[in-house]
C-alpha cells in the first residue's frame, strides 16, 4: 500500500535526518515507530502523509509515485490517509462534533449525509454526551479521542498517530491503545510513533525504530 | 442530543474584521460620492451647454453713422432668413439698462453711452444654421455687427465637464485600488491569524479551492456589509442635500450651492449607481480575497512540502 526505497531527507543545508529508508506498510498492518526524540519520526509522518517531499528516493502512495503526482490531487490522496497529532489539532471554535465532522465537510458532503456516522463515531470513541462542547472545556483524553474519531471519520485506508498517549495518563493511553487495536481490526492499517515503551509492551507488533536517520524493522 | 447549527468553519468576527468593514464602508462612501459629484456636474454642464447652444447673440457696436434701431431689425431679419432660426428677439433700452445695472447703477439713460445693443436669436439645436455664412452676410450689411455663437463657452464647458469625468474616474480607481491593497493586506493578515485553521484544514484533505471559498465567504459577508453601510451613507448624504436645497429654494446660499454644484438631486440613475457601485466593492474585494487566499495557500504548500526551504518548515 505504502512503499519507500532509499528514501533521503535534509532541512536545508543541514545534514541528513533520514537515510535511505526502504520499507513498506502493507494493508491492515499495525506498528509502532519509535526512537530517540529528534530521530525524525515526526518527518517520517510528515513524508506518509505527503505533506513533505523526500530529497532523495522513490516514494509510492497506494501504488503511485508521489513525485509524479500533480499538486491538486495530493488533497484527493491525503483523503485516505487520517493523521492524528499529539497536540490533537482541534478548531476551539467548532464543537466536538463539528470537529469530528470536518473531514467530511470539507469533501462538500451535505450534513444530513453524515450526521448520523458522526454521532455513532462519537459515542464509539465515547463522547456521545460531549457533542456540543468546545474543546478547551474538554479533557486531554477527551480531547485525543476526538482527534482520533476526527481522523476515522472518512474510514482512512491508514491511521498515522504521532504520540497519541503524550498527553494522557496510562489508563487513558491504554484506552486509546485499545481504540487504535479494534479500528486495526476492522482493516484500518496503523502507524504510531511514539517512545513510550509501556504501551509497546503492551501489544505484540512490528516495530520499526528510528535512530541515527536509520531505520531497523523488526516484525 | 440535539446538534448546534453548524458554525462556519472561519471564526466569524474579531477585531481585524471590524477594522476591514470600518474601512470597506469609507471606501465604499468616497466611491459613492465620486461617483454622485461626478454625475452632477454631467448633468450640470449638460443643461448649461443645452441653454447656451439653443441661442445665438449678434452684437452692434454704436456708431455715429448708425441707425441703431435700424441695424438691430435689419439683423434680426437677415439672421430669421436662415434655415435652422426659430425666432429673433431684441433686447430693447430697457432690458440693456436692467444687464447693466450691477454695475452702472439704476436709472441709467443709454443714449449718454456708447453702449453695445444685443439681438438674440433662438436656433433649432438639432438643425443649426450656417453660423460662417450668417457671420459673413451680416458684417457686409452692419460692418457693426458680430455675431456671437457661444461656441467658446460651449466649448469650454464640454471640455470642463470631460476634465471632471476624467478627475472622477481617476479618484474611483484609486479608490478601488487602495481598496484591493487593504483587503490584500487583510486577507493575508486573516491567513496569518487562521494559519492553524489553514493546517487544520490541510490534514483533513481539504483543496486549496475549498479552503478559498471559505476565506471568500467571510470576506463577502465583511464586504457586503461595509459597502452597503458606506453605500447607504452616501444615498443619505445626496437625499438630506437635495432635501436642504429643496426646502431653502430662492436663499443667496441655496443659489451659490446650485451655481456651483447644480442641484443635490441623483435620481434614480444616481440612486442605482450607488447600488451597482456597492456590488461592484462586494464582488471586487471578494474576488481579491480569494486571487489572495489561492496564492498564499500555494506558497505555504510549497514552503511546507520542500525539505530545502527551511524558512517554511512546519511542525
Amino acid at each position: 500500500m505504502i512503499h519507500f526505497e532509499n528514501v533521503g531527507l535534509r532541512y536545508g543545508m543541514g545534514p541528513e535526518i533520514l537515510r535511505d529508508l526502504t520499507f513498506d506498510i502493507p494493508k491492515k498492518s499495525f506498528q509502532f515507530l519509535t526512537g530517540p526524540s529528534g530521530a525524525g519520526k515526526t518527518s517520517l509522518l510528515r513524508l506518509l502523509f505527503m505533506s513533505l517531499q523526500p530529497t532523495r528516493g522513490l516514494i509510492r502512495m497506494f501504488g503511485r509515485d508521489i513525485s509524479e503526482i500533480p499538486r491538486p490531487e495530493l488533497p484527493l490522496l491525503r483523503r485516505r490517509v487520517g493523521i492524528v497529532f499529539q497536540d490533537f489539532r482541534l478548531l476551539d471554535h467548532l464543537t466536538t462534533y463539528e470537529n469530528v465532522a470536518l473531514p467530511l465537510r470539507v469533501r462538500g458532503k451535505d450534513e444530513s449525509s453524515y450526521k448520523t456516522d458522526v454521532l455513532e463515531l462519537l459515542k464509539w470513541v465515547g463522547l456521545g454526551e460531549r457533542i456540543n462542547v468546545l474543546p478547551p472545556v474538554l479533557s486531554g483524553g477527551e480531547k485525543q479521542r476526538a482527534a482520533i474519531a476526527r481522523a476515522l471519520m472518512d474510514r482512512p485506508e491508514v491511521l498515522l498517530a504521532d504520540e497519541p498517549t503524550g498527553n494522557v495518563d496510562p489508563p487513558m493511553a491504554k484506552r486509546l491503545l485499545n481504540l487504535f487495536l479494534e479500528l486495526n481490526r476492522l482493516g484500518t492499517a496503523v502507524v504510531i510513533a511514539t517512545h513510550d515503551l509501556a504501551l509497546m509492551e503492551q501489544v505484540e507488533a512490528r516495530r520499526m525504530i528510528l535512530s541515527g536517520g536509520h531505520l531497523d524493522i523488526y516484525d | 442530543m440535539r446538534v448546534r447549527p453548524t458554525a462556519p468553519i472561519l471564526p466569524p468576527s474579531n477585531i481585524q474584521g471590524s477594522a476591514l468593514m470600518v474601512v470597506i464602508s469609507i471606501m465604499a462612501f468616497l466611491a459613492c460620492l465620486t461617483l454622485g459629484g461626478v454625475s452632477m456636474v454631467r448633468s450640470t454642464a449638460a443643461s448649461w451647454e443645452s441653454q447656451i447652444s439653443r441661442e445665438i447673440t449678434i452684437q452692434i457696436k454704436p456708431d455715429d453713422n448708425l441707425d441703431m434701431e435700424k441695424a438691430l431689425t435689419q439683423a434680426r431679419d437677415l439672421a430669421l432668413t436662415f434655415v435652422g432660426t426659430k425666432s429673433g428677439q431684441i433686447v430693447d433700452e430697457a432690458a440693456t439698462a436692467r444687464l447693466l445695472e450691477p454695475w452702472l447703477g439704476p436709472g441709467l439713460d443709454l443714449k449718454d453711452l456708447p453702449v453695445p445693443r444685443l439681438v438674440i436669436i433662438t436656433i433649432d439645436e438639432s438643425n443649426p444654421p450656417d453660423f460662417d455664412s450668417m457671420r459673413s452676410l451680416l458684417k457686409d450689411s452692419i460692418p457693426q455687427a458680430t455675431l456671437d455663437d457661444h461656441r467658446t463657452w460651449v466649448d469650454r464647458l464640454v471640455s470642463m465637464a470631460h476634465t471632471t469625468v476624467m478627475i472622477g474616474t481617476g479618484i474611483l480607481l484609486l479608490v478601488f485600488t487602495a481598496m484591493v491593497l487593504t483587503v490584500v493586506f487583510a486577507t493575508r493578515g486573516a491567513l496569518s491569524g487562521n494559519r492553524h485553521v489553514v493546517e487544520v484544514l490541510h490534514f483533513v484533505g481539504a483543496e486549496s479551492s475549498f479552503v478559498a471559498t471559505e476565506f471568500q465567504k467571510h470576506f463577502l459577508k465583511i464586504s457586503l456589509k461595509g459597502s452597503a453601510i458606506g453605500s447607504a451613507l452616501a444615498a443619505l448624504f445626496f437625499a438630506s442635500a437635495g432635501f436642504w436645497q429643496s426646502r431653502t429654494l430662492a436663499t443667496p446660499e441655496t443659489d451659490q450651492a446650485t451655481a456651483l454644484f447644480g442641484t443635490f438631486s441623483v435620481g434614480v440613475l444616481g440612486y442605482a449607481g450607488i447600488f451597482a457601485t456597492m456590488i461592484v466593492i462586494a464582488l471586487l474585494t471578494t474576488f481579491t480575497a480569494r486571487l489572495t487566499v489561492m496564492r498564499t495557500i500555494y506558497e505555504i504548500d510549497t514552503l511546507r512540502s520542500d525539505p530545502t526551504r527551511t524558512d517554511g518548515i512546519a511542525s
